[in-house]
């Protein structure tokens, strides 16, 4: 076990180091911007003075290299920094920058948000995509296979915003069995939460169905040609049996990151059904944060994605490795 | 007499290759008692496993019953429903494969794999047939038959997962059991204890057996009667002994007759002469682990010497290091009595040349997306610098040395080649080098035995036209007896003993090759008893070879 131990540290170290590379190129794009606060904040009357304090009261006018380290230091402590939107409405109001509200104040909602969503699409997609990959291994060349194959293939090939108008279109007018708009905020109870929740939930499980449900397929098929498969056969298992019980267990590895990759996108990538359902997520903050080149909020949402790729990654890393009994169980 | 157990009737297969059906087997009879032990013998594309497969009505892939008749107690095997064959299958007719490291699901215990069958079959209950499992593990002379199950089957050895499957095979006590060669991907040492624990519960428990193999050594062990195939068709089937005094048909005889290809050993060298290739107190590792161990030999101009010895006694790892692949850890390597550096990447490109490889599979040795010209007109070039025309002209002179007419195979991809074809490349791919030493590691042991003579002979000739000094790397004494003149015997990366064949095939001998000597099977169905006799029952395979530690 010390083996697979080791392994473990090691990764996370890589991670970790990854994390750190990932945060200079996080700066260094951010501040390749066109543009930066104090010019589109002030607008037409952006005069060099009015531009030039601005920037002096958000430390703009410093060297980017010691602006880097400075952010590291405070983001390695979990502080990290102050919106520029909400220090420079602070200043307005009379308070000092300082006392604006943190960024960590700010992302921590819309992130619980976007990690509810995630999660529920995850409890729905994942079972759902791996079952039907599971019975399009069993009923491979068949009709139920080929119409499976369509459906998950139409489904990842259209807009998601035209998914999300189709799925509104059905479950919200013409049957109004869910709410269109999923402007879930705090204090709200669970179940009124998961309703509100579910049709922006269906929608992305559709845009992530097609990728884990071919690689489950794909990867069960693949084994299927195994002596071990065939000597499950020649004991009078049956099919599915047979495949639940002797080739999923060895086909998990591809399984399980394509399963990750797709749980990283859900955190990073659905700011386009945000906007449709309205859901105050992350992705939203993020791109009206892009617009005003609230340099901060960019920065931490940046480093919030990439910590989940490289998290999601690493832990589709461990349980592949620990999906190997020869690894698990040394000679 | 009853009605057997097994009739099988004019038993017509088809196997499908670039979407058309060809016949592959041409109406086999076969006849099954309770209780009898059948052999199946041929060579591969005889038929033999897809008729033994026939018989639980299981076809592969690509591969149908087109006619005739399987029938199991009564039973219509070729139309009856899946279900009723799951039914019988693991129960009453059970499977034993040839590779059981290959066949157990590396996923689960063997445990679990062994109770799966009677419990889902409604044999016994989980508990019951745990118990069993013990039991047959200890009749089977598995060690730790108490806990061995618990573990996974790559924690085992490949001897004795090949017992655990016979095991679960018996799991549900059936009535047939095909044994698909058992112990064709065994050592030798191993291959007497897997032979003996399944004749014994064969016996014991009055199972029928049809046993599929191309050893007709081994199966003079095994089998009431024996069947000879060949490209689908029955050549004549006898009792064991009848077969083997007297057997009617030529190519019985000429299966018969394969192990009689013997070259006479070379008068050894001189004491002056310089040997071509000289390994002296060379060790090495893998990570940590060291794997030989102060290892020494000699090999002179156009001599064979022949290194022998089990899975993991270090034969394939001392040619690494003499092609420089591993370098060694210590000790020297000499070309013609000059030192050669240990990695290859230290070699000039003219030493390189001299110290060529023929591989075991040469279905993977060579680029399945080159023709053959260029297969071997690449080291044609690189290692002699010829271009153009005269590289063509090279290989077609290199196809005619290893008798395939240039015209017709020059153009053709590896795919488009039998076994023993590709094989023949694949010693045309090292000639094409000029070298003066070559290394053929385990070359004949993916062939047919007719075939692997006809490469032996090839070797041979061309040994003594171009005085080519070989390295043979082999587990099959026969082929030592055949080709070799100097014998090294390797154990757990260390010589054990070396010297010329004629010494190393007459006593008195180191116990480990003495050992190893006694272990391959003889053409008499009385060897293995005989064999246990002397060694007594407990002392064979795998303990006999712990006992000289």
């Amino acid at each position: 076990m010390s083996n697979v131990l080791t392994i473990i540290l090691q990764r996370l170290a890589l991670g970790i180091l990854t994390l750190f590379v990932v945060s200079v190129v996080i700066f260094a794009a951010v501040n390749l911007l066109p543009g930066d606060f104090a010019q589109v904040i002030l607008g037409q009357g952006a005069t060099p003075e009015a531009v030039e304090s601005i920037r002096r009261d958000l430390g703009l006018d410093q060297p980017v290299v010691l602006r880097y380290f400075d952010w590291l230091a405070g983001a390695v402590q979990g502080d990290l920094g102050t919106s520029f939107a909400q220090a420079n409405f602070a200043s307005f109001v009379g308070e000092g920058a300082a006392r604006g509200t943190t960024v960590m104040q700010q992302i921590a909602p819309r992130f619980e948000n976007t990690m509810f969503l995630a999660g529920v699409t995850a409890l729905i997609a994942v079972p759902f995509a791996v079952g039907l990959g599971i019975l399009a291994a069993l009923y491979r060349d068949t009709a139920f296979d080929k119409g499976t194959n369509i459906f998950a293939l139409t489904s990842i090939s259209s807009p998601e915003f035209f998914l999300a108008y189709v799925l509104i279109l059905f479950l919200a007018v013409l049957n109004p069995w869910l709410p269109s708009l999923s402007n879930i905020y705090d204090g709200m109870g669970l179940g009124e939460r998961l309703q509100r929740t579910l049709l922006p939930a269906l929608t992305l499980t559709l845009v992530v169905t097609a990728h884990m449900m071919r690689m489950t397929r794909a990867a069960i098929i693949n084994l299927l040609a195994s002596p071990y498969i065939e000597m499950a056969r020649l004991k009078g298992m049956k099919p599915m049996h047979v495949i639940v019980r002797h080739a999923l267990p060895n086909a998990l590895a591809p399984i399980i990151n394509v399963v990750a990759l797709n749980l990283a996108y859900l955190i990073t990538g659905v700011v386009v059904v945000e906007v449709v359902f309205v859901y105050p997520g992350i992705g939203q903050l993020f791109v009206d944060s892009v617009k005003i080149r609230d340099i901060p909020v960019v920065q931490a949402c940046c480093l919030i994605f990439a910590a989940a790729y490289i998290l999601l990654n690493l832990l589709a890393d461990i349980l592949s490795i620990l999906s190997n009994p020869r690894v698990r169980h040394p000679k | 007499m009853a009605e057997p157990l097994l009739k099988i009737r004019n038993l017509t297969l088809e196997g499908r290759s670039d979407e058309e059906w060809t016949q592959i087997v041409n109406g086999v009879d076969l006849d099954l008692h309770k209780g009898e032990v059948l052999g199946l013998i041929g060579e591969s594309g005889a038929g033999k496993s897809t008729i033994g497969l026939a018989a639980m009505g299981f076809t592969r892939d690509g591969v149908r019953i087109s006619d005739g008749s399987v029938e199991f107690d009564g039973i219509d095997l070729v139309n009856a429903r899946m279900s009723v064959k799951r039914r019988l299958l693991g129960k009453r007719i059970a499977y034993v494969a040839q590779s059981a490291a290959a066949s157990f699901n590396p996923a689960h215990k063997l445990i679990d794999q062994h109770t799966e069958a009677p419990v889902r079959h409604d044999v016994m209950s989980r508990k019951e047939s745990e118990a069993d499992a013990m039991e047959l593990y200890a009749k089977l002379r598995l060690p730790n038959p108490e806990e061995i199950g618990f573990r996974f089957p790559h924690q085992v050895s490949g001897g004795q997962l090949q017992r655990a499957m016979t095991a679960m095979a018996m799991s549900c006590r059936p009535d047939l059991i095909i044994f698909d060669e058992p112990t064709t991907a065994l050592d030798v040492t191993t291959q007497i204890e897997v032979l003996t624990a399944i004749r014994d519960i064969v016996e014991q428990f009055g199972t029928a057996a049809i046993y599929i193999t191309h050893d007709l050594a081994v199966v003079a062990q095994m089998a009431d009667r024996i069947k000879v195939l060949f490209r689908g068709d029955e050549v004549e089937e006898a009792s064991t002994r009848e077969m083997l005094d007297t057997p009617q048909e030529d190519y019985t005889r000429s299966l018969w007759a394969v192990r009689s290809f013997e070259r006479p050993a070379k008068p050894a060298p001189t004491a002056d002469a310089v040997p071509v290739i000289s390994v002296s107190g060379i060790d090495a590792s893998y990570g940590k682990t060291q794997v030989l161990h102060d290892v020494s030999f000699d090999i002179h101009e156009a001599r064979t010497v022949a290194v022998v010895g089990e899975s993991g006694s270090g034969k394939s790892t001392a040619a690494r290091c003499i092609t420089g692949l591993l370098p060694p850890t210590n000790g020297v390597i000499r070309l013609d009595g000059r030192d050669l550096p240990l990695d290859y990447r230290k070699r000039s490109k003219e030493q390189l040349r001299q110290v060529q490889m023929i591989y075991q599979m040469a279905d993977t040795a060579l680029n399945p997306r080159k023709t053959i010209g260029q297969i071997l007109g690449r080291p044609i070039e690189f290692y002699r610098d010829i271009k153009g025309r005269a590289r063509r002209r090279e290989v077609e002179k290199l196809l005619d040395e290893v008798e395939l007419p240039a015209s017709e195979y020059i153009d053709r991809l590896p795919s488009e080649l039998s076994g023993g074809q590709k094989q023949r490349i694949g010693i045309a791919r090292a000639l094409a080098a000029e070298p003066r030493f070559i290394i053929c590691d385990e070359v004949t042991s993916a062939l047919d035995q007719l075939v692997a003579e006809s490469i032996l002979k090839l070797l041979a000739r061309l040994q003594d036209e171009r005085k080519l000094s070989y390295m043979f790397i082999t587990h099959d004494l026969a082929t030592v007896r055949a080709i070799a003149d100097e014998v090294v015997v390797m154990k757990d990366g260390e010589v054990v003993e070396q010297g010329p064949k004629t010494e190393m095939f007459t006593p008195p001998h180191h116990p480990y090759t003495d050992l190893l000597l006694s272990s391959v099977p003889e053409m008499d169905p009385d060897w293995l008893n005989r064999l246990l006799d002397e060694r007594g029952r407990e002392n064979i395979g795998d303990a006999a070879v712990d006992k000289m530690g």
